[in-house]
Protein backbone atom coordinates (compact mmCIF):
# COMPACT_ATOMS: atom_id res chain seq x y z
CA UNK A 1 0.00 0.00 0.00
CA UNK A 2 2.99 2.62 0.98
CA UNK A 3 4.47 1.81 -2.61
CA UNK A 4 1.09 2.79 -4.12
CA UNK A 5 0.74 6.67 -2.22
CA UNK A 6 4.43 7.24 -2.67
CA UNK A 7 4.03 9.67 -5.96
CA UNK A 8 0.47 10.52 -4.58
CA UNK A 9 2.02 11.80 -1.13
CA UNK A 10 4.84 13.37 -3.42
CA UNK A 11 2.80 15.46 -5.35
CA UNK A 12 0.68 16.61 -2.60
CA UNK A 13 3.29 17.80 -0.10
CA UNK A 14 4.62 19.45 -3.24
CA UNK A 15 1.57 21.21 -4.07
CA UNK A 16 1.34 21.82 -0.60
CA UNK A 17 4.65 23.65 -0.37
CA UNK A 18 3.99 25.61 -3.23
CA UNK A 19 0.61 26.97 -2.26
CA UNK A 20 2.40 27.66 1.43
CA UNK A 21 4.98 29.76 -0.25
CA UNK A 22 2.72 31.07 -2.35
CA UNK A 23 0.13 32.21 0.24
CA UNK A 24 3.71 33.51 2.47
CA UNK A 25 5.16 35.56 0.27
CA UNK A 26 2.92 37.62 -1.88
CA UNK A 27 0.86 39.52 0.98
CA UNK A 28 4.21 40.79 2.24
CA UNK A 29 5.66 43.19 -0.81
CA UNK A 30 1.92 44.77 -0.38
CA UNK A 31 2.34 45.92 2.97
CA UNK A 32 5.57 47.34 2.18
CA UNK A 33 4.40 49.27 -1.17
CA UNK A 34 1.97 50.62 1.52
CA UNK A 35 4.40 51.34 3.84
CA UNK A 36 6.44 53.52 1.18
CA UNK A 37 3.09 55.77 0.06
CA UNK A 38 2.50 56.46 3.51
CA UNK A 39 5.60 58.78 3.69
CA UNK A 40 5.41 59.98 0.61
CA UNK A 41 3.92 63.28 1.63
CA UNK A 42 6.21 64.70 3.65
CA UNK A 43 9.96 65.15 1.96
CA UNK A 44 11.65 65.52 5.05
CA UNK A 45 15.41 66.61 4.29
CA UNK A 46 17.94 63.51 4.17
CA UNK A 47 14.76 61.53 5.28
CA UNK A 48 13.01 59.94 2.74
CA UNK A 49 12.40 56.23 2.15
CA UNK A 50 15.16 54.99 0.11
CA UNK A 51 16.46 51.79 -1.16
CA UNK A 52 19.55 52.44 1.35
CA UNK A 53 18.57 53.80 4.45
CA UNK A 54 20.18 57.82 4.95
CA UNK A 55 21.66 57.81 1.28
CA UNK A 56 20.40 58.39 -1.96
CA UNK A 57 21.75 55.89 -4.34
CA UNK A 58 21.59 57.46 -8.33
CA UNK A 59 22.02 55.00 -11.01
CA UNK A 60 23.90 55.47 -14.47
CA UNK A 61 24.88 53.87 -17.35
CA UNK A 62 28.64 53.30 -17.95
CA UNK A 63 30.34 54.92 -19.96
CA UNK A 64 29.12 57.56 -18.82
CA UNK A 65 29.89 60.02 -21.75
CA UNK A 66 30.48 63.71 -21.19
CA UNK A 67 29.58 66.43 -21.80
CA UNK A 68 26.84 64.80 -19.12
CA UNK A 69 29.54 63.58 -17.14
CA UNK A 70 33.25 63.81 -17.03
CA UNK A 71 36.07 61.15 -16.96
CA UNK A 72 33.44 58.24 -16.71
CA UNK A 73 32.93 59.34 -12.56
CA UNK A 74 29.55 60.27 -11.86
CA UNK A 75 31.14 60.87 -8.38
CA UNK A 76 33.21 63.54 -9.13
CA UNK A 77 30.49 65.85 -9.39
CA UNK A 78 31.57 67.19 -13.10
CA UNK A 79 29.40 67.49 -16.09
CA UNK A 80 26.45 68.55 -16.31
CA UNK A 81 23.98 65.03 -14.83
CA UNK A 82 25.93 64.77 -12.19
CA UNK A 83 26.26 68.37 -11.22
CA UNK A 84 22.12 68.25 -11.53
CA UNK A 85 21.62 64.82 -9.71
CA UNK A 86 23.87 66.44 -6.81
CA UNK A 87 21.83 69.44 -6.76
CA UNK A 88 18.94 67.48 -6.29
CA UNK A 89 20.09 65.66 -3.83
CA UNK A 90 21.27 68.57 -1.80
CA UNK A 91 17.20 69.79 -2.07
CA UNK A 92 16.04 66.55 -0.74
CA UNK A 93 18.58 66.93 1.87
CA UNK A 94 21.40 64.67 1.14
CA UNK A 95 24.81 66.02 1.19
CA UNK A 96 27.92 64.38 -1.25
CA UNK A 97 28.59 61.72 1.48
CA UNK A 98 24.97 60.27 1.10
CA UNK A 99 25.18 60.06 -2.82
CA UNK A 100 25.93 56.92 -3.67
CA UNK A 101 26.25 56.01 -7.15
CA UNK A 102 25.14 52.68 -9.19
CA UNK A 103 25.91 51.49 -12.40
CA UNK A 104 22.99 50.53 -13.79
CA UNK A 105 22.67 49.87 -17.54
CA UNK A 106 20.19 51.62 -19.89
CA UNK A 107 17.99 48.11 -20.97
CA UNK A 108 17.71 47.39 -16.97
CA UNK A 109 16.52 51.07 -15.92
CA UNK A 110 13.06 49.92 -16.84
CA UNK A 111 12.94 46.78 -15.49
CA UNK A 112 9.92 45.67 -13.71
CA UNK A 113 10.55 44.39 -9.77
CA UNK A 114 13.06 46.06 -7.29
CA UNK A 115 15.42 48.82 -8.21
CA UNK A 116 18.73 49.34 -7.01
CA UNK A 117 18.47 52.86 -7.39
CA UNK A 118 16.36 55.82 -6.14
CA UNK A 119 16.67 57.77 -9.13
CA UNK A 120 18.40 57.41 -12.29
CA UNK A 121 19.93 59.71 -14.22
CA UNK A 122 20.94 59.20 -18.15
CA UNK A 123 19.30 61.48 -20.82
CA UNK A 124 16.05 59.65 -20.81
CA UNK A 125 13.61 61.23 -22.57
CA UNK A 126 10.35 61.57 -20.67
CA UNK A 127 7.35 60.15 -23.02
CA UNK A 128 3.80 58.89 -22.16
CA UNK A 129 4.39 55.36 -23.57
CA UNK A 130 7.56 54.97 -21.26
CA UNK A 131 5.60 56.72 -18.41
CA UNK A 132 3.87 53.00 -18.12
CA UNK A 133 6.46 51.66 -17.34
CA UNK A 134 8.56 54.08 -15.08
CA UNK A 135 7.70 57.41 -13.29
CA UNK A 136 9.82 60.34 -13.99
CA UNK A 137 10.70 63.26 -12.12
CA UNK A 138 9.48 66.52 -13.84
CA UNK A 139 12.03 67.58 -17.04
CA UNK A 140 15.44 68.64 -16.24
CA UNK A 141 16.57 69.21 -19.61
CA UNK A 142 14.88 70.90 -22.82
CA UNK A 143 17.04 68.53 -25.13
CA UNK A 144 17.04 69.41 -29.28
CA UNK A 145 18.24 67.01 -31.68
CA UNK A 146 21.24 67.33 -34.11
CA UNK A 147 22.68 65.81 -37.17
CA UNK A 148 26.83 65.07 -37.01
CA UNK A 149 28.43 64.68 -40.12
CA UNK A 150 31.77 64.68 -41.78
CA UNK A 151 33.21 67.52 -43.47
CA UNK A 152 33.91 65.39 -46.29
CA UNK A 153 30.74 63.41 -46.32
CA UNK A 154 28.06 63.86 -49.11
CA UNK A 155 25.89 64.71 -46.34
CA UNK A 156 28.36 67.58 -45.44
CA UNK A 157 25.89 70.23 -47.65
CA UNK A 158 22.71 69.34 -45.91
CA UNK A 159 20.54 72.41 -45.39
CA UNK A 160 17.19 70.92 -44.35
CA UNK A 161 15.58 67.78 -43.04
CA UNK A 162 14.62 67.08 -46.29
CA UNK A 163 18.49 66.91 -47.94
CA UNK A 164 18.88 64.06 -45.18
CA UNK A 165 16.58 61.79 -46.57
CA UNK A 166 19.37 60.23 -49.30
CA UNK A 167 21.73 59.76 -46.72
CA UNK A 168 22.53 56.82 -44.89
CA UNK A 169 22.01 57.86 -40.97
CA UNK A 170 22.92 56.30 -37.51
CA UNK A 171 21.83 56.50 -34.09
CA UNK A 172 22.06 54.77 -30.75
CA UNK A 173 19.25 52.40 -29.89
CA UNK A 174 16.98 53.46 -27.52
CA UNK A 175 16.97 57.22 -28.19
CA UNK A 176 15.29 59.81 -29.05
CA UNK A 177 17.82 60.69 -32.03
CA UNK A 178 16.62 57.28 -33.82
CA UNK A 179 12.57 57.87 -33.76
CA UNK A 180 13.47 61.57 -34.73
CA UNK A 181 15.27 59.89 -37.66
CA UNK A 182 12.11 57.45 -38.54
CA UNK A 183 9.67 59.48 -37.55
CA UNK A 184 10.78 62.95 -38.97
CA UNK A 185 13.29 62.39 -41.79
CA UNK A 186 11.96 58.86 -42.85
CA UNK A 187 15.04 58.38 -44.86
CA UNK A 188 15.39 55.92 -47.59
CA UNK A 189 17.85 54.19 -46.58
CA UNK A 190 17.38 52.10 -42.95
CA UNK A 191 18.80 54.08 -40.23
CA UNK A 192 21.99 52.50 -38.86
CA UNK A 193 21.55 51.35 -34.92
CA UNK A 194 24.13 51.15 -32.32
CA UNK A 195 24.27 50.25 -28.94
CA UNK A 196 26.64 52.87 -28.15
CA UNK A 197 27.54 56.35 -29.29
CA UNK A 198 31.39 54.91 -29.40
CA UNK A 199 30.12 52.64 -32.30
CA UNK A 200 28.13 55.58 -34.09
CA UNK A 201 30.70 57.36 -34.06
CA UNK A 202 33.23 54.78 -34.90
CA UNK A 203 31.12 54.10 -37.91
CA UNK A 204 30.91 57.75 -38.80
CA UNK A 205 34.87 58.12 -39.06
CA UNK A 206 35.08 55.18 -41.10
CA UNK A 207 32.33 56.95 -43.77
CA UNK A 208 29.88 53.41 -42.74
CA UNK A 209 26.87 56.15 -42.44
CA UNK A 210 27.56 59.63 -43.67
CA UNK A 211 25.81 60.93 -41.12
CA UNK A 212 24.48 60.66 -37.28
CA UNK A 213 21.97 61.75 -34.90
CA UNK A 214 22.52 62.41 -31.43
CA UNK A 215 20.94 65.15 -28.86
CA UNK A 216 22.77 68.85 -29.18
CA UNK A 217 25.08 68.69 -26.53
CA UNK A 218 26.64 65.31 -27.50
CA UNK A 219 26.69 66.98 -30.70
CA UNK A 220 29.20 69.98 -30.05
CA UNK A 221 31.42 67.33 -27.82
CA UNK A 222 32.02 64.69 -30.86
CA UNK A 223 33.05 67.72 -33.15
CA UNK A 224 34.56 68.82 -30.50
CA UNK A 225 36.99 66.49 -29.06
CA UNK A 226 36.32 63.22 -30.35
CA UNK A 227 35.92 63.20 -34.35
CA UNK A 228 36.88 67.07 -34.85
CA UNK A 229 37.06 66.10 -38.88
CA UNK A 230 33.40 66.36 -38.49
CA UNK A 231 30.43 69.38 -38.18
CA UNK A 232 27.27 69.60 -36.68
CA UNK A 233 25.10 70.54 -39.65
CA UNK A 234 22.20 71.55 -37.36
CA UNK A 235 19.49 70.62 -34.93
CA UNK A 236 16.12 69.24 -35.92
CA UNK A 237 12.82 71.81 -35.48
CA UNK A 238 10.70 71.00 -32.49
CA UNK A 239 7.89 69.12 -34.60
CA UNK A 240 5.12 68.51 -31.44
CA UNK A 241 5.88 71.71 -30.27
CA UNK A 242 6.20 70.22 -26.66
CA UNK A 243 9.66 70.18 -26.04
CA UNK A 244 11.04 67.24 -25.84
CA UNK A 245 13.04 66.56 -21.79
CA UNK A 246 14.87 64.61 -19.91
CA UNK A 247 13.60 63.41 -16.86
CA UNK A 248 15.18 61.18 -13.76
CA UNK A 249 13.57 58.07 -14.25
CA UNK A 250 12.25 56.00 -10.51
CA UNK A 251 10.69 53.15 -9.95
CA UNK A 252 6.95 53.26 -10.73
CA UNK A 253 5.97 52.71 -7.41
CA UNK A 254 8.82 54.69 -5.66
CA UNK A 255 7.51 56.80 -3.16
CA UNK A 256 10.21 59.67 -3.34
CA UNK A 257 8.55 60.13 -6.70
CA UNK A 258 6.73 64.15 -5.63
CA UNK A 259 9.78 64.62 -3.13
CA UNK A 260 11.98 64.38 -6.48
CA UNK A 261 9.87 66.03 -9.18
CA UNK A 262 9.64 69.13 -6.22
CA UNK A 263 13.39 69.41 -6.13
CA UNK A 264 14.04 69.51 -9.83
CA UNK A 265 11.03 72.17 -9.74
CA UNK A 266 12.82 74.25 -6.80
CA UNK A 267 16.46 73.96 -8.37
CA UNK A 268 14.98 75.35 -12.00
CA UNK A 269 12.97 77.97 -9.88
CA UNK A 270 16.11 79.48 -8.20
CA UNK A 271 18.26 79.29 -11.48
CA UNK A 272 20.34 76.76 -10.38
CA UNK A 273 19.66 74.22 -13.71
CA UNK A 274 20.20 77.13 -16.15
CA UNK A 275 23.68 77.85 -14.39
CA UNK A 276 24.46 74.57 -14.79
CA UNK A 277 23.56 74.25 -18.50
CA UNK A 278 25.87 77.67 -19.12
CA UNK A 279 28.55 75.90 -17.10
CA UNK A 280 28.68 72.39 -18.77
CA UNK A 281 26.48 72.70 -21.91
CA UNK A 282 27.22 76.04 -22.72
CA UNK A 283 28.67 75.40 -26.46
CA UNK A 284 25.15 73.74 -27.36
CA UNK A 285 23.39 77.30 -28.16
CA UNK A 286 23.53 78.37 -31.23
CA UNK A 287 23.69 75.74 -33.93
CA UNK A 288 21.11 76.25 -36.95
CA UNK A 289 17.67 74.77 -37.53
CA UNK A 290 17.16 72.24 -40.34
CA UNK A 291 14.24 73.83 -41.65
CA UNK B 1 -0.20 -9.10 -25.88
CA UNK B 2 -1.99 -11.48 -27.53
CA UNK B 3 -5.99 -11.01 -27.42
CA UNK B 4 -7.51 -14.53 -25.20
CA UNK B 5 -10.98 -13.21 -24.26
CA UNK B 6 -12.39 -16.23 -25.81
CA UNK B 7 -11.46 -19.19 -24.43
CA UNK B 8 -9.64 -21.42 -27.01
CA UNK B 9 -9.07 -19.37 -30.07
CA UNK B 10 -7.80 -20.16 -33.53
CA UNK B 11 -4.53 -21.62 -31.89
CA UNK B 12 -6.75 -23.41 -29.14
CA UNK B 13 -4.50 -21.44 -26.43
CA UNK B 14 -6.83 -21.31 -23.37
CA UNK B 15 -4.60 -18.98 -20.60
CA UNK B 16 -5.18 -19.81 -17.26
CA UNK B 17 -7.09 -17.92 -14.28
CA UNK B 18 -3.49 -16.87 -13.28
CA UNK B 19 -2.66 -15.54 -16.23
CA UNK B 20 -5.90 -13.68 -16.47
CA UNK B 21 -6.33 -12.23 -12.79
CA UNK B 22 -1.98 -11.45 -13.72
CA UNK B 23 -3.31 -8.94 -16.51
CA UNK B 24 -6.37 -6.88 -15.25
CA UNK B 25 -3.97 -6.33 -11.95
CA UNK B 26 -1.64 -4.99 -15.06
CA UNK B 27 -4.37 -2.87 -16.60
CA UNK B 28 -5.41 -1.74 -13.25
CA UNK B 29 -1.75 -0.48 -12.59
CA UNK B 30 -1.40 0.88 -15.10
CA UNK B 31 -4.37 2.75 -14.80
CA UNK B 32 -3.74 3.65 -11.68
CA UNK B 33 -0.27 5.17 -12.42
CA UNK B 34 -1.27 6.92 -15.94
CA UNK B 35 -4.33 8.78 -13.32
CA UNK B 36 -1.88 9.74 -10.69
CA UNK B 37 0.77 11.31 -13.56
CA UNK B 38 -2.15 13.26 -14.86
CA UNK B 39 -3.59 14.45 -11.68
CA UNK B 40 0.33 15.54 -10.52
CA UNK B 41 0.72 17.07 -13.40
CA UNK B 42 -2.36 18.78 -13.11
CA UNK B 43 -1.76 20.04 -9.91
CA UNK B 44 2.00 21.43 -9.89
CA UNK B 45 0.86 23.19 -13.45
CA UNK B 46 -1.57 24.54 -11.20
CA UNK B 47 0.52 25.29 -8.47
CA UNK B 48 2.84 27.23 -10.54
CA UNK B 49 0.08 28.75 -11.82
CA UNK B 50 -1.19 30.35 -9.12
CA UNK B 51 2.46 30.61 -8.25
CA UNK B 52 3.32 33.11 -11.14
CA UNK B 53 0.19 34.63 -11.24
CA UNK B 54 -0.88 35.32 -7.50
CA UNK B 55 2.91 37.00 -7.27
CA UNK B 56 2.85 40.63 -6.12
CA UNK B 57 4.46 41.86 -9.58
CA UNK B 58 2.51 39.83 -12.09
CA UNK B 59 0.49 42.94 -13.41
CA UNK B 60 3.23 44.79 -14.30
CA UNK B 61 5.16 41.66 -15.65
CA UNK B 62 2.62 40.53 -17.44
CA UNK B 63 2.26 44.14 -18.67
CA UNK B 64 5.98 44.53 -19.65
CA UNK B 65 6.40 40.91 -21.07
CA UNK B 66 3.67 39.60 -22.25
CA UNK B 67 1.69 42.51 -23.96
CA UNK B 68 -0.55 41.73 -26.60
CA UNK B 69 -0.05 45.25 -28.24
CA UNK B 70 3.79 45.25 -28.30
CA UNK B 71 3.63 41.63 -29.47
CA UNK B 72 1.75 42.76 -32.58
CA UNK B 73 3.79 45.62 -33.21
CA UNK B 74 7.15 43.60 -32.61
CA UNK B 75 6.15 40.39 -34.87
CA UNK B 76 6.10 42.16 -38.22
CA UNK B 77 9.72 44.19 -37.45
CA UNK B 78 11.26 41.17 -35.58
CA UNK B 79 10.69 38.53 -38.78
CA UNK B 80 12.30 41.24 -40.75
CA UNK B 81 14.92 41.44 -38.63
CA UNK B 82 15.01 37.48 -38.90
CA UNK B 83 15.20 37.53 -42.62
CA UNK B 84 18.82 38.88 -42.39
CA UNK B 85 19.59 36.26 -39.31
CA UNK B 86 18.23 33.42 -42.19
CA UNK B 87 20.58 35.12 -45.28
CA UNK B 88 23.47 35.07 -42.67
CA UNK B 89 23.04 31.59 -41.31
CA UNK B 90 22.79 30.22 -45.20
CA UNK B 91 25.59 32.47 -46.73
CA UNK B 92 28.10 32.15 -43.58
CA UNK B 93 27.27 28.38 -43.05
CA UNK B 94 28.39 27.12 -46.36
CA UNK B 95 31.37 29.19 -46.02
CA UNK B 96 32.02 27.96 -42.75
CA UNK B 97 31.78 24.38 -43.69
CA UNK B 98 33.91 25.08 -46.64
CA UNK B 99 36.38 26.70 -44.52
CA UNK B 100 36.44 24.35 -41.84
CA UNK B 101 37.14 21.21 -44.33
CA UNK B 102 39.81 23.06 -45.89
CA UNK B 103 41.52 23.71 -42.40
CA UNK B 104 41.00 20.29 -40.96
CA UNK B 105 42.40 18.59 -44.66
CA UNK B 106 45.36 21.31 -43.85
CA UNK B 107 46.04 20.45 -40.74
CA UNK B 108 46.05 16.62 -40.83
CA UNK B 109 47.91 16.66 -44.15
CA UNK B 110 51.45 14.39 -43.49
CA UNK B 111 54.85 14.69 -44.44
CA UNK B 112 57.16 17.46 -43.64
CA UNK B 113 56.95 19.59 -46.96
CA UNK B 114 53.59 20.36 -45.86
CA UNK B 115 55.24 21.68 -42.51
CA UNK B 116 54.25 25.52 -43.45
CA UNK B 117 50.42 24.86 -44.40
CA UNK B 118 50.09 22.78 -41.00
CA UNK B 119 51.38 25.37 -38.62
CA UNK B 120 49.44 27.87 -40.28
CA UNK B 121 46.16 26.02 -40.05
CA UNK B 122 47.14 25.39 -36.05
CA UNK B 123 47.74 28.57 -35.79
CA UNK B 124 44.54 29.92 -37.54
CA UNK B 125 42.44 27.10 -35.23
CA UNK B 126 44.45 28.35 -32.25
CA UNK B 127 43.92 32.38 -32.79
CA UNK B 128 40.16 32.14 -33.54
CA UNK B 129 39.21 29.76 -31.26
CA UNK B 130 40.53 31.38 -28.47
CA UNK B 131 39.30 34.75 -29.49
CA UNK B 132 35.92 36.01 -27.90
CA UNK B 133 33.67 36.35 -31.19
CA UNK B 134 31.91 39.57 -29.94
CA UNK B 135 36.13 41.35 -30.24
CA UNK B 136 36.81 39.26 -33.43
CA UNK B 137 33.22 41.36 -34.55
CA UNK B 138 34.07 44.37 -33.74
CA UNK B 139 38.07 44.51 -34.96
CA UNK B 140 36.59 43.23 -38.28
CA UNK B 141 33.38 45.68 -38.90
CA UNK B 142 35.51 48.80 -37.43
CA UNK B 143 38.85 47.73 -37.96
CA UNK B 144 38.85 47.13 -41.32
CA UNK B 145 36.82 49.98 -42.27
CA UNK B 146 39.68 52.18 -40.83
CA UNK B 147 42.78 51.20 -42.88
CA UNK B 148 41.03 52.52 -45.64
CA UNK B 149 41.53 50.29 -48.42
CA UNK B 150 40.56 51.04 -51.70
CA UNK B 151 37.91 48.23 -52.86
CA UNK B 152 37.74 47.03 -49.33
CA UNK B 153 33.49 46.64 -48.32
CA UNK B 154 32.20 48.91 -45.20
CA UNK B 155 28.82 47.31 -45.31
CA UNK B 156 28.26 46.07 -41.39
CA UNK B 157 26.57 43.02 -42.76
CA UNK B 158 29.35 41.46 -45.23
CA UNK B 159 32.11 42.38 -42.08
CA UNK B 160 30.19 41.01 -39.87
CA UNK B 161 29.44 37.75 -41.70
CA UNK B 162 33.36 37.27 -42.73
CA UNK B 163 34.08 37.90 -38.66
CA UNK B 164 31.52 34.99 -37.98
CA UNK B 165 32.96 32.87 -40.80
CA UNK B 166 36.53 33.42 -39.35
CA UNK B 167 35.38 32.59 -36.20
CA UNK B 168 32.93 29.64 -36.64
CA UNK B 169 35.32 27.88 -39.34
CA UNK B 170 37.92 27.41 -36.48
CA UNK B 171 35.49 25.30 -34.26
CA UNK B 172 34.11 23.82 -37.41
CA UNK B 173 37.78 22.59 -38.25
CA UNK B 174 38.48 21.12 -34.81
CA UNK B 175 35.15 19.23 -35.35
CA UNK B 176 36.27 17.83 -39.02
CA UNK B 177 40.00 16.90 -37.43
CA UNK B 178 38.43 14.68 -35.10
CA UNK B 179 36.42 13.12 -37.56
CA UNK B 180 39.01 12.70 -39.47
CA UNK B 181 41.48 11.08 -37.42
CA UNK B 182 38.82 8.67 -35.97
CA UNK B 183 39.18 6.94 -39.19
CA UNK B 184 41.35 3.87 -38.26
CA UNK B 185 44.58 4.30 -40.13
CA UNK B 186 44.33 0.61 -41.38
CA UNK B 187 41.92 2.45 -43.78
CA UNK B 188 43.68 4.23 -45.60
CA UNK B 189 45.97 1.96 -45.65
CA UNK B 190 43.62 -0.19 -47.77
CA UNK B 191 43.20 2.42 -49.90
CA UNK B 192 46.55 3.28 -50.98
CA UNK B 193 47.24 -0.58 -51.30
CA UNK B 194 44.46 -0.74 -54.10
CA UNK B 195 46.34 1.45 -55.72
CA UNK B 196 44.29 4.86 -54.60
CA UNK B 197 46.56 7.80 -54.72
CA UNK B 198 47.05 9.81 -51.24
CA UNK B 199 44.82 12.09 -52.25
CA UNK B 200 42.09 10.23 -53.39
CA UNK B 201 42.09 8.03 -50.70
CA UNK B 202 41.39 10.95 -48.50
CA UNK B 203 38.61 12.28 -51.32
CA UNK B 204 36.82 8.37 -51.39
CA UNK B 205 37.88 7.02 -48.28
CA UNK B 206 38.48 8.93 -45.43
CA UNK B 207 36.64 12.45 -45.71
CA UNK B 208 33.58 10.10 -46.37
CA UNK B 209 33.77 8.06 -43.48
CA UNK B 210 34.88 11.07 -41.34
CA UNK B 211 32.01 13.83 -42.39
CA UNK B 212 29.38 11.05 -41.52
CA UNK B 213 30.64 10.68 -38.46
CA UNK B 214 30.65 14.38 -37.36
CA UNK B 215 27.08 15.46 -39.05
CA UNK B 216 25.42 15.58 -35.49
CA UNK B 217 28.32 18.43 -33.50
CA UNK B 218 28.47 19.90 -37.30
CA UNK B 219 24.72 20.53 -36.92
CA UNK B 220 24.82 21.67 -33.41
CA UNK B 221 27.67 24.42 -34.44
CA UNK B 222 25.01 25.33 -37.06
CA UNK B 223 22.43 26.12 -34.27
CA UNK B 224 24.90 28.05 -32.49
CA UNK B 225 25.83 30.32 -35.58
CA UNK B 226 22.13 30.21 -36.54
CA UNK B 227 21.97 32.37 -32.47
CA UNK B 228 25.22 34.19 -33.19
CA UNK B 229 24.72 35.60 -36.42
CA UNK B 230 22.35 38.69 -34.33
CA UNK B 231 25.46 39.80 -32.87
CA UNK B 232 26.07 41.39 -36.28
CA UNK B 233 24.19 43.96 -35.41
CA UNK B 234 26.91 45.48 -33.22
CA UNK B 235 28.01 47.27 -36.06
CA UNK B 236 24.41 48.64 -36.94
CA UNK B 237 22.67 46.43 -39.33
CA UNK B 238 19.18 45.17 -37.47
CA UNK B 239 18.40 41.77 -37.02
CA UNK B 240 15.33 40.24 -35.11
CA UNK B 241 16.86 40.61 -31.66
CA UNK B 242 17.68 44.25 -32.16
CA UNK B 243 14.51 44.74 -33.81
CA UNK B 244 12.80 43.52 -30.39
CA UNK B 245 15.50 46.07 -28.52
CA UNK B 246 14.70 49.01 -30.83
CA UNK B 247 10.90 48.38 -29.67
CA UNK B 248 11.62 47.85 -26.41
CA UNK B 249 14.13 50.57 -25.57
CA UNK B 250 12.23 53.33 -26.89
CA UNK B 251 9.02 52.60 -25.03
CA UNK B 252 10.18 50.58 -22.00
CA UNK B 253 8.60 46.48 -22.35
CA UNK B 254 10.23 43.72 -23.08
CA UNK B 255 7.63 41.54 -25.09
CA UNK B 256 9.46 42.49 -28.12
CA UNK B 257 11.99 40.59 -26.49
CA UNK B 258 9.76 37.59 -25.72
CA UNK B 259 8.50 37.25 -29.19
CA UNK B 260 12.43 37.53 -30.85
CA UNK B 261 12.96 34.81 -28.54
CA UNK B 262 10.08 32.67 -29.24
CA UNK B 263 10.55 32.97 -33.01
CA UNK B 264 14.52 31.78 -32.85
CA UNK B 265 12.86 28.82 -30.51
CA UNK B 266 10.34 28.00 -33.45
CA UNK B 267 13.28 28.42 -35.67
CA UNK B 268 15.55 26.13 -33.65
CA UNK B 269 13.36 23.27 -32.86
CA UNK B 270 12.90 22.12 -36.59
CA UNK B 271 16.74 22.31 -37.01
CA UNK B 272 17.12 19.88 -33.68
CA UNK B 273 14.58 17.59 -35.66
CA UNK B 274 16.60 17.70 -38.90
CA UNK B 275 19.65 16.72 -36.40
CA UNK B 276 17.54 13.68 -34.87
CA UNK B 277 16.58 12.81 -38.50
CA UNK B 278 20.29 12.44 -39.81
CA UNK B 279 21.07 11.02 -37.51
CA UNK B 280 18.94 8.00 -37.40
CA UNK B 281 18.97 7.89 -41.00
CA UNK B 282 22.42 7.32 -40.80
CA UNK B 283 22.29 4.91 -37.58
CA UNK B 284 19.99 3.07 -40.00
CA UNK B 285 22.28 3.18 -42.73
CA UNK B 286 25.20 2.22 -40.45
CA UNK B 287 23.41 -0.84 -39.27
CA UNK B 288 22.61 -2.38 -42.58
CA UNK B 289 26.16 -2.21 -43.47
CA UNK B 290 25.83 0.50 -46.18
CA UNK B 291 29.31 1.96 -44.59
CA UNK B 292 32.53 0.60 -44.17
Amino acid sequence: MHFVNRPLATALCSAVALCAALTSCSPQPEEKASGTKDTSHSCTPGGLATEVPGKLTVGTDRPAYAPWFADDKPSNGKGFESAVAYAVAKRLGYDRDAVVWQNVPFNSSFAPGAKKFDFDINQISISEERRKAVAFSSGYYDVRQAVVALKTSKAATAKSVADLKGVKLGAQVGTTSLDVINDLVKPTQRPAVYQRNDFAKSALKNGQVDAIVVDLPTAFYITGSEVPEAKVLGQFPNSSGKPEQFGLVLDKDSGITSCVTAAVDAIRKDGTLAALEKKWLSEAVDAPVLT
Amino acid sequence: MTPHTTPGGADGYVPSERRIARERYRRARARRATAIAATSTLVTGAALFLLITNSPGWARTKETFFSAHYARVALPQVLEGLWLNLRLLAVCGVAVLVLGLLLAVARTLRGPVFFPVRALAIAYTDFFRGLPLIICLLMVVFGVPALRLQGVTTDPVLLGGGALVLTYSAYVAEVFRAGIESVHPSQLAAARSLGLSGGQALRFVVLPQAVRRVVPPLLNDLVSLQKDTGLVSIAGAVDAVYAAQIIASKDFNYTPYVVAGLVFVALTIPMTRLTDWVTARMDRRRAQGGIV
